[in-house]
C-alpha cells in the first residue's frame, strides 16, 4: 500500500494554465476526495496521477517511487471512470480479464479472480452480457469490478456515480464506503457532489481554478473552512455570506446595513478576538442554515443572537424548512423545523448560533 | 442484423396503408428502372448473334445460348491473344486483394494513430492527407511513373498494387479516422491502465469496434480498384492488363463482325466481383448502421 505525494504540479495546454503548483501529500490507505467546481482541473489531477496525461513541471511520488515518467501500466493504478469506458465488443467477463489477459496471468486464476470480485459485486447473472445490455448501475459495477480485479496499491475514480440515479448513486456510495473500508487501499477520488465528499473522504483537497483552496479533513473543511471559496462550495443549502463591517459599542459586532434598518451580530469571545482593534473593517459574516433557526429551535447556549425577518419564500424539504428572507441585498436561509412554518410576507423571529459563525477578510476573502 | 426495427410501434389504419403501397410501388418503379439496363445486358449475352439481329432489344432470349460466356471467359482475343479475359481476370484477383488489404490495414492504423496517439503536427498530417484525397487521377500519373520506374517495377503488377494503395491511403485514413474519432478517448485510456499497448489497443479493443467501417472501407476500396481503367492502362503492359482495360481490348477490336453477345457476357463478367462485394461486405455496413457500434 502507498501513499501518493504531488510536489508543485503544473500543467498547461498550450497558454492556457490548467494546474498551477498543486502540492499534495496522500497517506497510505486514505479515501481523498477531490472537490471543486467543473473545469477546476480536477480530472487532469487524477489523469496525472494515472499517466494518461503528461505534467508540464513538477514532481509526482507513489510511495517512494518518482513515477512522473512511468507509464500508466507500470504504476500498479486501477482507474474507475465516469463514462465507465467499458470495452463494447467484449463480454462482462471478457471486460474483467482483460488487463489480466494483457499481464499473462494464468487462465485458472483469472477464472477465480473473476468469480471473487464477481460474488463481491453482485454481477454473477452479467457476466456473459455485452455492456449495451446492461443498465447504468449494472455498468458502475462492472467498471468496479474492472478495476478491482486488478488489486492495487492506488485506486483512482474520476465522478463514478455522476451518471447514476438519485437513489442509485447514495447506495452506490454506502456500497464504495464499505469497500474501502474492507480492503483498505489508497482511493483518489473526484467529484463535484460536495455530500459525496462529506461522505466518503477521510480527507478532502477542495480545488479552485487549478488551484488548492484547501486539504483537510470533512469535519475540518465544513467547521474551519480556509476562505470564503470552500465555506460557500461545501454545504448545502450553501452558507450565507453577509457583507458587513466591525463596530464596537460595548462589545464588537458585524453591523449590516439594510433598507429596513442595520442588524448587529455580536461578536462571541474568539471570533470577537480575530479582529479586535478593527472597528470600521469590512468583512463577511458565514452563517451556515443550520446554525440559524426558529426560536428555541436550539440547545440553550450562551451566544444565540435573535432578530426578525419578512419570510420571502418557504421550501419544505421534510426534515426541515427552509425559510429564505433577505438581508443587506442578500439571501439569508435558514434551516427551521417544519412546526416552525411560517407565513409567506410575515415576520419571523430568528435565532442564530455565533458562536458558530464565521469571519471572512471582504477582499482577499480568507478567513479571520 | 435482425431484430433492431422488431419493437417500433408502426401506425395503422387505411390512410397508412395507402401511403405504404404508394411508396413501395415507387420503389419498385425505381428498381426496374436501374435494373433495366442490366436486364439488355443479361439477355443479349444470351442470344445468338442472329436472335440479336432480328430480335427487339428487350426480348427474352429464344433459348439458353452459353457460348457467348465461354468465349468471353476463354477464348475472344485481345490483342494477339486469344485467351479470353480468364487471365486478366486473375491480374485483377491478384492487384485488388493485396490493394485493398493493405490500404485498408494502412488506412486503419494511421486513422487510429491521428486520433488515439496524438502527435505534434497530427492535424497538418490530417489535413494533408485529406487533400491527397482530392487530387484528379490525371495529376498523378507522370510523377507515379518516374517514381515506378525509380523502383523498378514499372509495368509490374506490384507497381499497379502500390500506385492503388497510395492513392487509396487517402480515402481509407479519412474513413478511419471519422470513425475513430467518435470513440471516447477514456476507452483508450482504460486499456492503457488495463496494460495493453499500442498495437493490442488497436487489435483487441478498437479493430472489433470497427468493424462497419472495415466494411465501408473494403466495399469502396475494392470497387475503386476494381473499377480502376486509367491507372490500368498507364501502368500495366500487355499480359499484366487488368480486366478492365482487357474488357476496352475486346469490345474494341477491330477484326471480324461485331459480336455483341460476347461483349455483354465480357462486361457481366468484369463486373460480377463488385457486385459480390457489395452482397458480402453490405451486410457488415448495414449491421453497422443498425447496432449503434459504439454504445456502451
Ligand atoms: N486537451 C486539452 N486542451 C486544452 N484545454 C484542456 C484540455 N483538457 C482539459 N482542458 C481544460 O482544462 C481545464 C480542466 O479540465 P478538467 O477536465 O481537469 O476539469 P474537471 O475539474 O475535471 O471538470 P469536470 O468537473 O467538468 O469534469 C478545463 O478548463 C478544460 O477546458
Ligand atoms: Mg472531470
Amino acid at each position: 500500500m502507498s501513499g501518493v505525494t504531488l510536489e508543485n504540479v503544473w500543467k498547461r495546454f498550450g497558454t492556457t494554465e490548467v494546474l498551477k503548483g498543486i502540492d499534495l501529500a496522500f497517506e497510505p490507505g486514505e479515501f481523498v476526495v477531490l472537490v471543486g467546481p467543473s473545469g477546476c482541473g480536477k480530472s487532469t489531477l487524477l489523469n496525472i496521477v494515472a499517466g494518461l496525461e503528461t505534467l508540464t513541471e513538477g514532481e509526482v511520488r507513489i510511495g517512494d517511487r518518482v513515477v512522473t515518467h512511468v507509464p500508466p501500466k507500470d504504476r500498479d493504478i486501477a482507474m474507475v471512470f465516469q463514462s465507465y469506458s467499458l470495452y463494447p465488443t467484449k463480454s462482462v467477463r471478457r471486460n474483467i480479464t482483460f488487463g489480466m489477459e494483457m499481464r499473462g496471468v494464468d487462465k485458472a486464476k483469472q477464472d477465480k479472480s473473476v468469480a471473487d470480485v464477481a460474488a463481491l459485486l453482485h454481477i454473477e447473472p452479467l457476466l456473459d452480457r455485452k455492456p449495451a445490455q446492461l443498465s447504468g448501475g449494472q455498468r458502475q459495477r462492472v467498471a468496479m469490478a474492472r478495476a478491482l480485479v486488478r488489486d492495487p496499491d492506488l485506486f483512482l475514480f474520476d465522478e463514478p456515480l455522476s451518471n447514476l440515479d438519485a437513489k442509485l448513486r447514495i447506495e452506490m456510495r454506502t456500497e464504495i464506503k464499505k469497500l474501502h473500508q474492507r480492503i483498505q487501499k489508497s482511493v483518489i477520488y473526484v467529484t463535484h457532489d460536495q455530500i459525496e465528499a462529506m461522505t466518503l473522504a477521510s480527507r478532502i483537497a477542495v480545488m479552485d481554478q487549478g488551484h488548492v483552496r484547501q486539504f483537510a479533513t470533512p469535519d475540518e473543511i465544513y467547521e474551519n473552512p480556509a476562505d470564503l471559496f470552500v465555506a460557500s462550495f461545501m454545504g448545502s443549502p450553501p452558507m450565507n455570506i453577509l457583507s458587513g463591517r466591525i463596530v464596537d459599542e460595548g462589545g464588537l459586532a458585524v453591523e449590516v446595513s439594510d433598507e429596513a434598518g442595520p442588524v448587529r451580530f455580536p461578536l462571541p469571545d474568539p471570533l470577537a478576538r480575530s479582529v479586535a482593534g478593527a472597528a470600521g473593517r469590512s468583512v463577511k459574516l458565514g452563517l451556515r442554515p443550520e446554525t440559524i433557526t426558529g426560536r428555541d429551535g436550539q440547545q440553550r447556549v450562551a451566544d444565540l443572537f435573535a432578530f426578525e425577518r419578512r419570510i420571502e419564500v418557504i421550501e419544505p424539504t421534510g426534515p426541515d424548512t427552509m425559510l429564505i428572507t433577505s438581508l443587506g441585498g442578500e439571501e439569508l436561509i435558514a434551516r427551521v423545523r417544519p412546526e416552525d412554518r411560517a407565513q409567506v410576507g410575515q415576520p419571523f423571529a430568528f435565532e442564530v448560533n455565533m458562536a458558530k459563525a464565521k469571519l471572512f477578510d471582504a477582499e482577499s476573502g480568507r478567513r479571520l | 442484423m435482425s431484430g433492431a426495427t422488431d419493437g417500433i410501434v408502426r401506425a395503422s389504419g387505411a390512410g397508412s396503408r395507402f401511403l405504404r403501397i404508394l411508396l413501395f410501388a415507387l420503389l419498385i418503379l425505381f428498381a426496374l428502372y436501374y435494373l433495366l439496363p442490366f436486364f439488355v445486358m443479361l439477355a443479349t449475352s444470351l442470344k445468338t448473334l442472329d436472335e440479336i439481329r432480328t430480335g427487339s432489344l428487350i426480348s427474352l432470349p429464344s433459348s439458353l445460348n452459353l457460348q457467348p460466356w465461354v468465349e468471353a471467359w476463354s477464348g475472344a482475343c485481345v490483342g494477339v491473344r486469344c485467351d479470353g479475359l480468364q487471365p486478366y481476370f486473375w491480374n485483377s484477383v491478384l492487384i485488388a486483394i493485396p490493394g485493398v488489404a493493405i490500404s485498408t490495414f494502412l488506412g486503419a492504423i494511421a486513422g487510429y494513430a491521428l486520433t488515439k496517439w496524438r502527435f505534434r503536427g497530427a492535424n497538418i498530417i490530417f489535413a494533408l492527407m485529406l487533400f491527397g484525397a482530392f487530387i484528379p487521377f490525371q495529376v498523378v500519373l507522370l510523377p507515379m511513373a518516374r517514381t515506378l520506374g525509380f523502383l523498378g517495377i514499372a509495368g509490374t503488377l506490384a507497381g499497379l498494387i502500390l500506385v492503388h494503395v497510395v492513392y487509396g491511403l487517402a480515402f481509407t485514413t479519412l474513413f478511419f479516422r471519422n470513425f475513430f474519432v467518435s470513440v471516447p478517448d477514456a476507452l483508450v485510456h482504460a486499456a492503457k491502465l488495463d496494460g495493453a499497448g499500442f498495437f493490442a489497443i488497436f487489435f483487441r479493443i478498437l479493430v472489433p469496434m470497427a468493424i462497419p467501417t472495415f466494411g465501408i472501407t473494403v466495399i469502396w476500396q475494392f470497387t475503386q480498384i476494381w473499377n480502376d481503367f486509367l491507372f490500368g492502362v498507364a501502368f500495366t503492359v500487355g499480359d499484366s492488363n487488368p480486366v478492365t482495360v482487357a474488357l476496352n481490348n475486346v469490345v474494341n477490336t477491330s477484326t471480324g463482325v461485331k459480336q455483341y453477345n460476347v461483349d455483354m457476357a465480357a462486361a457481366i463478367i468484369a463486373a460480377l466481383p463488385t457486385l459480390l462485394v457489395y452482397v458480402v461486405a453490405g451486410r457488415y455496413f448495414l449491421r453497422g448502421l443498425a447496432a449503434g457500434a459504439v454504445k456502451g
